[in-house]
């Protein structure tokens, strides 16, 4: 199974929303 | 990050459809207990949509699937309530009670729910 990760937020927000689908935000990697 | 108050790694929230945060997971977690954290945070989304049937089974599969995780409790006593806004029937909240005489006996979660005994 893939995953159809997002870089832009308010784009994943956005689908979330049409979709009425949650959404979950992944902050594993990034810069502190 | 700070849009999200993600203040630290590894953070995963998981938001509802409208984009309230549902779920927080911060930390580390060993594979079974992040698993269990993610079906906890897509339960409580599916709770606050009014999914209540979706959400019970969702908290369910924690207490069966996940037993030993430290969301089994919190998902033990949701999957109560769960049934009990998905029926009206009371029943379900005194059946969660009786559940934890049995199981998590010592968790918080029991005693939230020991007022249904």
């Amino acid at each position: 199974m893939t995953i159809p990760w997002r870089d832009d937020a308010d784009r994943a927000l956005a689908e979330a929303k049409e979709s009425r689908k949650p959404l979950l935000l992944d902050f594993t990697a990034a810069p502190m | 990050m700070a849009r999200f108050g993600a203040d630290w790694t590894p953070t995963i929230l998981i938001l509802d459809a409208d984009g309230q945060e549902r779920h927080r997971i911060e930390g580390f977690l060993p594979n079974d207990d992040f698993l269990a954290q993610l079906h906890l945070g897509l339960a409580h989304a599916a709770f606050t949509a009014g999914k209540f049937e979706q959400a019970a089974e969702r908290f369910e599969k924690i207490v069966r699937d996940l037993p030993g995780t430290d969301a089994a409790p919190e998902a033990q006593y949701w999957a109560g309530v769960a049934k009990y806004k998905a029926t009206g029937n009371a029943e379900a909240l005194k059946a969660t009670a009786d559940a934890f005489k049995q199981h998590y006996t010592d968790s918080t979660w029991a005693k939230k729910a020991s007022i249904w005994s």
